[in-house]
């Protein structure tokens, strides 16, 4: 697929790195001639300085022709813009990011409608949403909900004292008698779809797959609290933390937010009017004391550095937070902060990426059994692809222990109406079913790529 | 990487061992067929032994890479010459395979009708695939790891390499795709001229590569003026920047003709023949003899190509100038021809009109526009600095060649004539003589000039440089 992005920035860099690998033909463009030279050395890409905004870059990058347009500069005004440009020059579809907390959901809708956008990104609203939905659960070290709210899937990281050490997975499915499944293992550096005889060791992290009550019960079986996080402090009044804080405080959590700047700090406080929000430098130690992290549930640092973060979750962990999340943008830091013990690392790079990724490979397959949701989980080793069945599969109706599978791939859930299964050997697919799939091998863009060929 | 690089070595030297089997020249064949056969061995050998660290091509991987390949290939298409006997001496050997590689098309041999035809064609094949360029051709049929760009910098000559398309393999497929059909078209015409089979082929293969390889020592001098005419417009041709033909097939016409470039060498090249025309009506019987001769003459020397339709050595002094001046400008960017190019010499003269401005009014502010955009000053700075380099280089190689006493023409012309790329020069290199009266040290020297000018200096010198290998 011809694809142009426009902005080589953070994002546009993360964005134009997970599409390089899927083999598509890539134009990034910026006005910037040093940020354009990085990607084209780096990436085996085309590059083109010039704003996104004018007709002649447009046309050299051959917009009319391209697929998609995906608009990720510096600017929502820009990105909206360009897109508009680049949709009336003939690019079949367009992405663009808008994250000013100015435009709201309403806006947003209208935005997308006129002018023909067939996404609006925002990693800050995404960002948030992760961040909410990981306080839900204690100890997981990330949580993947899909598109059906009764399936999730939550990555842990086993401490030496859980009792599921040493188990194959056999036993662990005696013991608990649950409807969960372990969909991956990461072992050091490898990935591994497990089978009922794979023994689990302390320090392996593992996918598991359930319905959220189920997750619930088996959590507080394998020793691991789940009281929620009610009192929460969340370092950096950035646009995450808005989004964060204002979906926390409407189902009612203690907030609190701590910013250097005492513009955004009034700026907050007349957006979030129930929110506590202070104003003070969260790298002293004795404010952090005076404002009370001794007694919170939880901490997430979503500052715009990610030095800062990492240090200040060292330091809330090690003063006992029970709760840490820590935001890392930069890739090469995300491996340093879980050295340093830090589980809960969130990237709003990766998540846009992710979502990015999904849409473009969705976009692939015309016809056939589409994408839903997908995620690289296991540090982008593996994937968890949702897919929505079509009639044409040829898989439907065969018993899943019959189904030829493609190497290191697994039918991890299936959702049926409003019924959630967590599938055994006697199951088969139907149409119309949701499907999740959990892959180490090659990434799926139909469903029927998970099928062994021949 | 380099596996694939000695595997597609290996396969390239089959050809000229069909070659050898179709003229019944059964031992070459063999030769040609067992130094393919030692070139996959000792890849897999070299891969056995050595395991890289780490597999990413940075900027400095990819003129180290380059350069070496470069030597490499040079080595491995010299073996076979000294085994059959055709060129015993290593250093002639050598020679003749970097004047090959490099598509200068100078030669140490006095008389080329005593090789053999597997020889003959291999000598010319290298040619057509050091115009277009070894690495980007491995890059057209295999995969090139990450971060091809380096490569593709380090190896395709001009101030600015970009690609075609988004990847680089697609951009070197369609490179070469342009570039095999060029070359079959004008052996059609060739053939159509009523040219032999083998002489069509490697005339064509040193056309598009503008090397200068033939098949007698007399180059182009007996052959038909229909055929000097095809030669001539098709060395014009191979010597234009490769980007108009991709942009002429998509259909982008009025982008091609913009290109101020493409207008540039046209330019440079109609005013040249036409003075000359007129500097040598005396010496031909018509008009459109001395037309032909200095059209023809002209298009070898600018696209850096080195076949002569006549003894040029005998013109007057005002045209060999001429001839002398085209052959630093050189071709187009993005072509599969040598010297300074084209673009590097508007570049050039642009800076210099700036700097002259600048004199006059010391507060005035300019940019530099090139080709319908502003030119980063990154480019003209580092377009400056290559002249530098390039003269630098070039006055060592004339001195060393001077060593041996043949005069300032010939030394001078010698190394202008290597290093450029072209081949033939004046005087005792003139173009019915060759380069197997110099020295041991000489030719050396100019098997150098020949890989510095190909590979525009930066590479070579990276690649020898003691800083570039040291892990500091």
């Amino acid at each position: 697929m011809k694809i142009i992005i426009a902005g080589c920035g953070k994002i546009g860099t993360a964005i134009t790195a997970g599409l390089v690998g899927e083999g598509h033909d890539i134009t990034v463009l910026d006005v910037k001639a040093a940020a354009v030279d990085n990607l084209v050395n780096i990436y085996d890409v085309n590059g083109l300085t010039g704003s996104a905004t004018d007709y002649d870059v447009l046309t050299e990058a051959e917009t009319g022709k391209s697929d998609l347009f995906i608009s990720v500069t510096e600017k929502d005004e820009m990105n909206m813009l360009a897109c508009f440009f680049a949709r009336r020059l003939g690019a079949k579809h367009t992405i663009a990011r808008i994250r000013t907390t100015d435009y709201n959901e309403g806006d947003i809708s209208f935005i997308k409608q006129e002018l023909e956008l067939s996404m609006v990104l925002n990693p800050d609203h995404l960002a948030g949403r992760q961040v909410f939905n990981l306080l839900r659960l204690p100890s997981a070290a990330r949580i993947e909900t899909f598109s059906t709210k009764n399936i999730e899937m939550v990555e842990l990281r086993l401490k030496a004292d859980n009792p599921a050490c040493g188990l194959t997975l056999w036993e662990l499915r005696e013991k608990y008698k649950g409807l969960f499944l372990i969909c991956y293992v990461q072992r050091g550096g490898d990935v591994v779809i497990p089978d009922g005889r794979f023994t689990l060791q302390a320090e392996d992290k593992i996918g598991v797959i359930a319905s959220p009550a189920e997750m619930q019960r088996l959590l507080k079986k394998m020793n691991l609290t789940t009281k929620t996080a009610r009192a929460i402090m969340i370092l950096g009044g950035s646009r995450a933390a808005y989004y964060l804080a204002r979906r926390l405080d409407f189902i009612g959590n203690g907030v609190k937010i701590i910013d250097k700047d005492r513009a955004r700090c009034e700026e907050l406080a007349d957006l979030l009017p129930s929110v506590s929000v202070v104003e003070g430098d969260g790298t002293h130690q004795d404010f952090l004391f005076e404002e009370g992290i001794r007694s919170v549930d939880a901490f997430v640092a979503l500052t715009g550095t990610d030095e800062e973060n990492i240090l200040l979750s060292v330091f809330a962990a090690s003063i006992g937070v029970r709760r840490v999340i820590t935001k890392v943008n930069r890739t090469e830091l995300m491996s340093i902060a879980g050295d340093l013990g830090l589980d809960t690392v969130i990237s709003p790079k990766k998540a846009v990426t992710d979502v990015v990724t999904r849409y473009v490979r969705a976009l692939k397959t015309a016809e056939g059994s589409k994408i839903e949701t997908l995620y690289r989980i296991a540090d982008e080793k593996a994937e968890a692809v949702e897919f929505v069945v079509s009639p044409e599969f040829k898989g439907i109706g065969v018993k899943l222990r019959d189904l030829m599978l493609q190497p290191n791939t697994l039918i991890a859930g299936i959702t049926r109406g409003r019924k959630t299964l967590i599938p055994t050997g006697d199951d088969a697919i139907e149409a119309g079913d949701r499907v999740i799939v959990v892959t180490a091998g090659r990434s799926p863009s139909e469903l029927s790529d998970i099928m062994r060929r021949g | 990487m380099p596996l694939q690089i000695l595997k597609v070595a290996a396969l390239v030297l089959l050809l000229p061992a069909a070659v050898g089997l179709i003229y019944g020249e059964v031992r070459d064949a063999l030769v040609y067929l067992g130094v393919a056969v030692t070139v996959v061995v000792c890849s897999f050998l070299g891969q056995r032994i050595v395991e890289p660290r780490s597999k990413v091509t940075y900027a400095r991987e990819g003129f180290v890479i380059v350069a070496l390949t470069w030597v490499m290939m040079s080595v491995v298409g010299a073996l076979p010459f000294i085994i059959t006997g055709d060129i015993p001496r290593f250093e002639d050997a050598l020679f003749e395979s970097m004047s090959g590689f490099t598509t200068t098309g100078a030669s140490i041999l006095t008389d080329v009708t005593a090789l053999s035809h597997a020889n003959l064609f291999w000598r010319s094949f290298t040619h057509w695939l050091g115009g277009m360029g070894i690495l980007v051709f491995v890059m057209a049929i295999t995969s090139m790891g990450e971060r091809p760009i380096h490569i593709m910098r380090a190896e395709m000559p001009g101030p600015i390499v970009g690609k075609l398309v988004p990847k680089a393999k697609e951009t070197a497929k369609i490179l070469y795709l342009i570039y095999l059909v060029m070359t079959a078209l004008e052996i059609v015409l060739l053939l159509a001229g009523g040219m032999p089979v083998f002489d069509s082929f490697v005339h064509a293969f040193g056309t598009a590569g503008t090397g200068g390889f033939g098949v007698r020592p007399d180059s182009f001098v007996g052959y038909s003026p229909y055929l000097q005419w095809v030669v001539t417009v098709f060395m014009y041709l191979f010597g234009v920047n490769f980007n108009i033909y991709y942009l002429i097939l998509v259909k982008k016409f009025s982008q091609a003709v913009r290109s101020s470039e493409l207008w540039a060498y046209a330019a440079v090249g109609i005013v040249s023949a036409l003075a000359i025309t007129w500097n040598i009506r005396s010496m031909y019987a018509t008009f459109g003899e001395s037309l032909r001769h200095a059209a023809f003459q002209v298009s070898s020397i600018v696209t850096t190509t080195g076949f002569s339709s006549t003894d040029f050595d005998r013109w007057p002094d005002f045209s060999k100038m001429i001839l002398l001046l085209l052959m630093f400008i050189g071709a187009s960017a993005g072509s599969t021809g040598g010297g300074l190019k084209v673009s590097r010499v508007l570049i050039l003269l642009k800076s210099v009109h700036r700097e002259i401005m600048k004199a006059l009014h010391p507060r005035s502010v300019r940019g530099l526009r090139f080709e319908g955009k502003k030119l980063d000053e990154a480019v003209a700075r580092s377009t400056l600095s290559y002249f530098a380099l390039y003269m630098v280089c070039l006055a060592v190689c004339i001195l060393i060649v001077s060593f041996d006493g043949f005069g300032l023409e010939t030394s001078l012309s010698a190394s202008v004539a290597c290093f450029n790329n072209i081949g033939p020069g004046f005087g005792s290199v003139g173009p019915m003589a060759s380069y197997a009266s110099l020295s041991v040290l000489s030719k050396l020297t100019l098997t150098l000039a020949m890989l510095l000018g190909r590979l525009e200096i930066l590479p070579v010198v990276l690649a020898f440089a003691p800083a570039t290998w040291q892990r500091k």
